[in-house]
């Protein structure tokens, strides 16, 4: 655990070359050159520290960062975090991608870093346990050093934006002090972090570090980074992952000009999926990408189905309805409070209801890619991951390296979401530079990213509930069905449900009887990470059925909310888990002010839509309004309340609210994945038509929960999973439609 | 080798007569080049594996994140196959910029409104938003409803701000 960091090892204090202060983790018995820095920003000192703050004779602070930044603003938070502590001046300071950090340790591999992963929520948790102490750190000794030249005591100077400053008035920048800093000696404990009275820059807003690298185009992503005497290899994979090649002509390819070589792939079947390659493939590797293509253009293939090619999406989920319905198939109880049974003999009103969700693509704006030079000792990767150390295990299988020979690179990287906690197309790249004997940059077609991706499994949702004669919930029964994204990654068959439904989600713990089972389907059609998982599929199901409820007891479902979570308190969950109803009340409460519900939910000529979830330690409640204009559907107002204990950045934190917010819609308005005869049908953005400009809402209206008193939760998905069940009450509301269905889009239109 | 096709063209205006030669010449961010290679290949892979201009990133068909401008229009870059191209004068996210480095009122609008997520789709928002604020220095919300960018991580809000600041002289 990163928490365990700080404790379990020392920070380092190292003189920089051209009088720098470098404080880090230590990173034992590495080589100069296997540093995973780039050397021309950080000289040759730095290369042995770990996770660090540099501050130059010049004044500037160069703050390294560990895990991935995929889009999230993780990175700008954690140098925030870092810089907040060390006092520095914002302005001066630099953000850096570590990449992955590992040493060898008897043949094993030992983290530099702790954990490494980026997009998944914890990159801002994990800083705040563990990075503070070297900005404090850093802070502590230029103090001293400062103290020393002044000949004022270092506990009457105060430090402040990049200065220290002596009661009477004098200033030394920290530039001038770094030298001597670095020649302190650290002090015997930990140095006490600050006191949030004293923030400067934590819960002030800033934009993204990289800002203006990436309006000027010079931000360099992995697929923008070049080797010397490179292959480019471009791919065409079978439709079937469990299919075979029958016939290959590859005559025209290689008569291609630029075309080197064409290399066929095979996936090995004992390693889980994620870790080798998604499906068998012919890659064609060429000089530079257009010659790539071109010949892939011309490759003769032949591909025979597998037992997948039996595979239909419709099919599946009419066997997932079906065994909502069976109440004798086997299913995992994933939870059991009360007796639903019982309660059920006691009904005042029933209700029951189904909920169907789709198959869904990640669609990373940059496509899946990898770039590999290969040596007699060394490996050498820029690699878009989110997860470098599970690139870090690919690598090593394939190639039988020492762990400190090989070196992965992370630039910031063009969307996550998920997808790139899989490394298939890592181990591509690396049997083919294998292949090749050159370097290889490998790099998919869109049409190759949507048909061959690790997806969201589809999955079917039953609720019932039992309501009393004061129209309280007395019971409630889930039963999910779906194909686990766990199978065939080594998690036993008991853990399967966990990536599909939550123990723990609402309304568990306000209702005294809860009942949830989940009903396993097979399918070979491979499945993994998305973001929002499984959140976004039940809070849908779950936010839907309570406006259901409210319907049917003819209320407003502001009331019902109220009433099902009851008076502020902590509930307990179990295994560690707690609701705050009083932060969920408050964020629904929140959102349903801003959009004027008391006035305008029964009166608007158009239709509002309300949703609350829970994950973790955040909260999270949105308002849709919806207009309906003959069959053009439009989102007028969306609004978001969020609580996530401290903020760190506020204008991060809005961005990635909003962000959510409006990717959640666009997936429940248009997407949806299908496959007939074990083929995916979606290969192009027209067939996984991304919501554009038109049909979102052109503003959402982010409202942001003060949380000084409570350490900072991930927010990079929070706002996912209570889009789509609002804006599907918004339309109920506008349409009398009840949409159970998503795609929403084409739901309404058949059912209008 | 595939760089030998990306040397700048000789500068205009020369007195010495010279002998007719093969290949396109288009201007690219103010510079002159000729591709002598396939005439077919698209602009998207000459301005990336040619010049290595990676700001314009690829995404595949009707992404966006491959706009550029070509004689002020925005077009996909993967649609543009350079025999197409002769004569053309192309502008890409790099050159927005002004020869001292100040940014371009939209690139600053970016900035400034943080309308940011991942950055990959940034190049075709700046592309698409700078063809569209040239075109109509205030645009309405309808005009900016067209702009043909796909962007996952849902940055269309933040991206409508910056384009009514830039149209506002940098005033939000
Ligand atoms: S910023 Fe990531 S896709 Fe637009």
């Amino acid at each position: 655990m990163s928490a365990d960091l700080s404790r379990r090892r020392f920070l380092k204090v190292l003189a920089g070359s051209a009088g720098a202060l470098v404080v880090g983790l230590p990173l034992a018995e590495a080589r100069a050159d296997d540093a995973p820095l780039p050397p021309g920003l950080l000289g040759d000192d730095y290369r042995s520290l770990g996770a660090f703050v540099r501050i130059d004779a010049d004044g500037a602070v160069l703050i390294g960062t560990r895990d991935p930044e995929t889009g999230t603003g993780g990175a700008t938070a954690v140098a925030r975090i870092i810089a907040d502590e060390l006092d520095a001046d914002w302005q001066r300071v630099a953000v850096l991608p570590l990449g992955l950090g590992v040493q060898n340790r008897d043949g094993q591999p030992a983290w530099t870093y702790g954990h490494q992963r980026g997009g998944a929520g914890e990159t801002v948790p994990a800083a705040w346990a563990d990075l503070r102490q070297a900005g404090a750190l850093a802070r502590w000794l230029l103090l001293q050093a400062a103290a020393r030249q002044l000949g004022v005591p270092a506990d009457q100077l105060r430090a402040q934006s990049g200065l220290v400053i002596a009661p009477d008035g004098r200033r030394l920048g920290y530039g001038a002090l770094a030298a001597a800093a670095a020649k302190v000696a650290p002090p015997p404990a930990p140095v006490p972090v600050k006191q949030p009275e004293r923030y400067a820059l934590i819960g002030q807003p800033a934009g993204d570090a990289d800002a203006r690298a990436i309006v000027t185009g010079q931000l360099r992503f992995a697929s923008d980074h070049r080797f010397a005497e490179e292959l480019v290899a471009v791919l065409s994979h079978c439709p079937w992952p469990d299919g075979t090649l029958a016939a290959i002509d590859t005559a025209a390819t290689l008569a291609v000009k630029g075309v080197v070589k064409v290399v066929q792939l095979r996936p090995e079947p004992s390693q889980p999926l994620g870790q080798t390659v998604l499906a068998p493939a012919v890659a064609v590797l060429a000089e530079d990408t257009w010659a790539a293509l071109q010949g892939r253009d011309k490759l003769k293939l032949d591909w025979k189905p597998g037992p997948s090619g039996g595979e239909n999406s419709a099919d599946l989920e009419q066997q997932a309805v079906a065994l909502l319905d069976d109440k004798t198939a086997a299913a995992v109880r994933v939870r059991n409070d009360g007796d639903v049974d019982a309660a059920g003999k006691k009904a005042a009103r029933r209700l029951e209801a189904s909920y169907v969700l789709p198959w869904l693509a990640h669609a990373t704006p940059e496509p899946m890619n990898c770039l590999v030079r290969l040596e007699k000792d060394r490996a050498t990767l820029v690699v878009p991951t989110q997860a470098p150390q599970q690139a870090w295990t690919v690598v090593r299988r394939l190639t039988g390296l020492a762990p400190e020979q090989i070196r992965i690179q992370v630039p910031r990287v063009g969307g996550g979401y998920g997808r790139r906690l899989d490394h298939d197309y890592v181990a591509e790249a690396v049997l083919l530079a294998q292949a090749a004997g050159r370097p290889v940059r490998l790099l998919w077609t869109r049409g190759e990213d949507l048909a061959h991706d690790v997806y969201r499994p589809g999955s079917a949702h039953k609720i019932s509930a039992v309501v009393d004669r004061k129209r309280n919930v007395i019971a409630w029964t889930q039963r999910t069905a779906s194909a686990s994204a766990l199978a065939r990654r080594g998690v036993p068959d008991d853990r399967l449900w966990t990536s599909e439904v939550a123990a723990d989600q609402l309304p568990a713990g306000l209702v005294p009887s809860y009942r949830s089972d989940w009903c396993a389907l097979q399918s070979a059609i491979p499945r993994g990470a998305q973001r929002g998982m499984p959140h976004l599929s039940n809070a849908f199901a779950v936010e839907s059925f309570v406006d259901e409820l409210a319907h049917a007891m003819k209320e407003d479902p502001l009331d019902t909310r109220l009433r099902l979570l009851g008076e502020p308190r902590q509930v307990a969950l179990g295994d560690g888990h707690v609701l705050d109803t009083g932060r969920l009340l408050n964020v629904l409460r929140l959102v349903a002010d801003r959009i004027g519900w008391k006035q305008n939910w029964l009166h608007s000529v158009n239709g509002l839509g309300l949703a609350c979830w829970r994950i973790g330690d955040a909260y999270v409640a949105h308002a849709i309004e919806a207009a309906l204009d003959g069959n053009d559907l439009r989102i007028r107002r969306a609004v978001c309340a969020v609580d996530v204990g401290r903020v760190i950045n506020p204008t991060g934190l809005e961005g990635q609210v909003a962000g959510a917010t409006l990717d959640a819609l666009g997936t429940a308005l248009n997407l949806g994945v299908t496959f007939k005869d074990g083929r995916i049908q979606q290969h192009s953005y027209r067939d996984y038509p991304l919501a554009g400009m038109a049909q979102l809402p052109r503003e959402v209206e982010v409202i942001v929960v003060p949380g000084e008193n409570l350490p900072p939760s991930g927010a990079s998905f929070l706002a996912m999973p209570t889009a789509a069940p609002a804006l599907a009450n918004a339309v109920f509301r506008v349409s009398a439609v009840r949409v159970r269905r998503l795609p929403l889009m084409r739901e309404l239109l058949r059912m209008l | 080798m595939a760089q030998a096709q990306g040397v700048p063209a000789e500068p205009a205006g020369r007195i010495v007569p010279e002998p007719v030669r093969a290949g396109i010449e288009l201007e690219i961010n103010g510079e002159r080049y000729r591709h002598t290679g396939d005439p077919s290949m698209p602009l998207l892979w000459y301005l990336r594996d040619v010049l290595r201009l990676t700001g314009t990133k690829y995404g595949g068909d009707h992404s966006g994140a491959d706009l550029v401008l070509v004689d002020g229009k925005a077009v996909p870059a993967l649609a543009q196959p350079m025999a197409a191209l002769a004569g053309r004068r192309v502008v890409t996210v790099e050159g927005l910029a002004g020869a001292d480095g100040s940014l371009h009122p939209l690139q600053q609008a970016f900035v400034d409104e943080d309308a940011i997520g991942c950055g990959y789709c940034t190049p075709g928002w700046l592309i698409a938003g700078v063809e569209l604020l040239n075109r109509k220095p205030r645009p309405s919300d309808e005009d900016i409803d067209q702009l043909p960018v796909l962007c996952r991580c849902g940055c269309h809000a933040r991206v409508r701000r910056a384009i009514k600041r830039a149209a506002n002289g940098g005033k939000a």
